[in-house]
């Protein structure tokens, strides 16, 4: 297994042959529990690719391993040409990076303590917080050039969920995490989280850069409300909306981020025949549109066949058979999946 | 700040009023330009709320209770309680991180000042200086105790920060060579701003000091309320998977709201002990955290304004009306009451009143317009489903 180095831009197109993710080798157990086993995995750009199985099929443990939940106990994911995902290696290791100045300086001032003068040891002591507030700042702030250094001295880390927004990914769940007490537009903000650059330092001093960005970024959210046929519902609070349109808020509010992949966990889940139509519809139009490459978990088999490029079925955490609908459609691993082995 | 809410309870009240519903009239004027002018609605404010409650606690009725200069120093330690409920407010109010030792940024900041200005270190640094130093060095504390505490949640995360909250004044107590132990550093400073030496007994530079530091920290904070972050910490309350998966860094963010907590609390710290020119241990202890909860509780978590009202109104209760109760109950002349002494039993008290409050109004006096939604969802929700579910069982008994 190659070790995965989060932050390190690994290959151009050809390399990627046009793969937008590329999951090789995933595996996760729980305990014992193998949840997904040695699962390849790839989705061409641009298109639209589902993920079925039975309940309990491990679809969704592999679509947290995507998305960075998870940390999967072996393999790798590429995502955008950029290795995010794989198993942490000496994560632990890091908030000693962040605390050692300070400890090595707290251990030298009770070495002197005996033997110094004591306005010295203020200083000292002055000079102690100093070092570890810095090192403390980068550890927190993370900057890229730390991010590529922790390879260098051994410390692997798997992408975390944020890490994978920000190198475009977006999501929805399975069953709705909306943020209930705010309004339609305040639930899109949050998803614009990434694409804002006002800092606390901004918003306290209310700078103009602060102040054109709010201004801007609620027209934007009002856009992608719009978007999702939600016009004119920004002010509602989220918990107030009817099933459906919460459905297509959580699509909205993870296009905030301006995605490149959108992850949808069943979004057609308890809606009716007329609603799925209309989330179909949106779903080719998103793509259409913005251009978006989309990863469905879906049981609506009708949805599936409709809209999905390519199809990948697991089963007890292992990929049984994948290929266009069609193909999955005839394959007799998948029916025996589904409608249980025929009787000889 | 502790001269603010009598006035500004008009105005900024106004600012939460729901949209759409206009008032007439000057108070719908009011209520325009506060909610287009907030930080200047808050300066206004506090201008105005701290020159009547300075002049007015010279007369009727706060004079029958005791002096004017009495009154305003108790109003400047008001102010302090303010700016650690403001501060705790950010931590536990808008992010949703229950934190219980808090009283410890306190003490990094207090004890910054006594070490910078006291003829115990035999450095005399300038108070402004201090005033910024002991808020970094109490944000820096902040992030020390943020940082192994993220993982935790909930119960868990109030049990390490209370343990926090425990072992600093201890250490604090213990570093005798330090600190001076259970004396504690005496003989403090009085600040010095630009050559104006603040007098001892007249407390009227405090007052103005006090009040232009609350206007400042409650403009900040109220500006951190609807910003990026704001909403990041309003998210990460609410739900902090989803809020990760929308490219929310959960580690900065609640890294931050600490951070910027501690700031406040050093602020506090740091002017306290200017103020007192004593800084020791007990300043610190585990009640000061409780009560600077019960006062955001008690004002409403979550809203700037509230929490501020809160702690004044808690903060006068305890040093002011407590003692009056035992003045009034010994004139009495009554055996048993005269024996009550409403000051020892303060914290009953609170107790009882925070038991009452979270039975019937558990998002306080002045609740922001979130939490109430949060806390009234069980009610809205039991009527929905009473409403959806009565017809339904009609139409199949017929």
């Amino acid at each position: 297994m190659t070790a995965a180095a989060f932050g390190r831009k690994m290959a151009s197109d050809s390399v990627t042959g046009g793969l937008l993710l590329h999951a090789d080798g995933i595996t996760k157990r729980f305990g014992g529990l193998v949840a997904v086993h040695d699962i390849d995995f790839t989705i061409p750009t641009g298109s639209i690719v589902s993920l079925i199985g039975p309940n309990g099929a491990g679809k969704t443990t592999f679509f947290n391993i995507i998305a960075g939940i998870y940390d999967p106990t072996a393999g790798v994911v590429v995502f955008n040409g950029q290795e995010m995902i794989a198993r942490s290696r000496r994560a632990w290791l890091e908030p000693f990076i962040w605390f050692m100045p300070g400890f090595i300086g707290m251990m030298t001032i009770l070495t002197v303590a005996g033997r110094a003068h004591e306005s010295d040891l203020f200083v000292l002591g002055g000079i102690t917080l100093l070092a570890l507030m810095s090192t403390m700042l980068i550890g927190v702030a993370r900057p890229p050039r730390y991010q590529r250094a922790l390879p260098r001295i051994g410390i692997f880390r798997s992408a975390r969920p944020n890490d994978m927004v920000e190198a475009g990914l977006g999501r929805t769940f399975q069953n709705i995490r909306l943020f209930q007490n705010m309004t339609a537009l305040e639930n899109v903000l949050v998803g614009m989280h990434t694409k804002l650059r006002s800092t606390w330092a901004d918003a306290m001093f209310s700078t103009p850069r602060d102040r054109r960005e709010e201004k801007e970024a609620a027209e934007v959210a009002r856009g992608y409300l719009r978007l999702v046929g939600l016009r004119g519902k920004d002010g509602e609070l989220a918990k107030n909306l009817p099933y459906g349109d919460q459905r297509r808020l959580e699509i909205a509010r993870a296009l905030g981020s301006k995605p490149k992949l959108l992850l949808l966990d069943e979004p057609t889940a308890g809606m009716n025949p007329r609603e799925t139509q209309d989330m179909i519809v949106l779903i080719n139009r998103l793509r259409k549109e913005l251009g978006l490459t989309v990863l469905l978990i879906e049981h609506d088999m009708k949805v599936v066949m409709e809209i999905s490029d390519r199809v990948t079925v697991l089963d007890h955490g292992e990929k049984i058979a994948e290929g266009t609908p069609a193909e999955v459609r005839a394959n007799p691993k998948v029916i025996e999946a589904y409608l249980g082995a025929p009787a000889e | 700040m502790s001269a603010a809410p009598a006035v500004e309870m008009e105005k900024s009240g106004k600012i939460k009023a729901p949209n759409g519903t206009r008032l007439r009239g000057w108070r719908g004027r009011i209520s325009e330009f506060a909610h287009k002018h907030r930080s200047w609605t808050i300066v206004i404010g506090m201008a105005i709320g701290s020159v009547v409650l300075y002049f007015w606690s010279a007369y009727p009725p706060f004079s029958f209770v005791q002096t004017q200069n009495t009154w305003i120093s108790g109003f400047v330690n008001a102010g302090v309680f303010i700016l650690l409920a403001l501060g705790l407010n950010i931590v536990v109010g808008f992010a949703g991180l229950l934190d219980l030792g808090y009283a410890a940024f306190f003490a990094f900041g207090a004890y910054l000042y006594a070490f910078g200005a006291s003829p115990f270190s035999h450095l005399h640094l300038p108070f402004l200086l201090l005033l910024v130093g002991g808020a970094v060095v109490a944000a820096v504390f902040g992030i020390a105790l943020g940082a192994p505490t993220l993982r935790l949640r909930g119960d868990y995360l109030a049990i390490v920060t209370l343990g926090f909250g425990e072992i600093v004044p201890i250490v604090f107590l213990n570093a005798e060579k330090y600190t001076q132990g259970t004396n504690g550093i005496g003989g403090v400073d009085r600040p010095n701003i630009f050559g104006f030496q603040f007098p001892g007994i007249d407390q009227t530079a405090y007052y103005v000091l006090m009040s232009i530091v609350v206007a400042i920290v409650m403009i900040l904070v109220y500006r951190l309320l609807d910003s990026r972050i704001g909403r990041a910490w309003a998210a990460i309350r609410e739900d902090e998977l989803a809020a990760a998966a929308n490219g929310i860094n959960t580690v900065t963010t609640k890294l931050a709201a600490f951070a910027l907590g501690a700031t406040t609390a050093g602020f506090a710290g740091v002017l306290n002990a200017s103020k007192l020119t004593i800084v020791d241990p007990t300043q610190f202890m585990f009640q000061v955290s409780f009560v600077v909860l019960a006062m955001i509780v008690l004002g409403g978590m979550g809203n700037p304004f509230g929490v501020a009202v809160g702690a004044f109104i808690l903060y006068n209760i305890q040093a002011v009306l407590l003692k009056q109760l035992n003045a009034v109950m010994e004139n009495l002349h009554v055996p048993i009451l005269q024996d009550i002494d409403f000051v020892k039993f303060q914290f009953l008290l609170f107790g009882i009143a925070l038991v009452l409050m979270m039975m019937f109004r558990p998002e306080g006096l002045i609740p922001s317009q979130r939490r109430r939604q949060e806390l009234h969802a069980a009610d809205a929700e039991s009527s929905e489903d009473l409403a959806l579910v009565a017809p339904d069982a009609g139409d199949v008994s017929l």
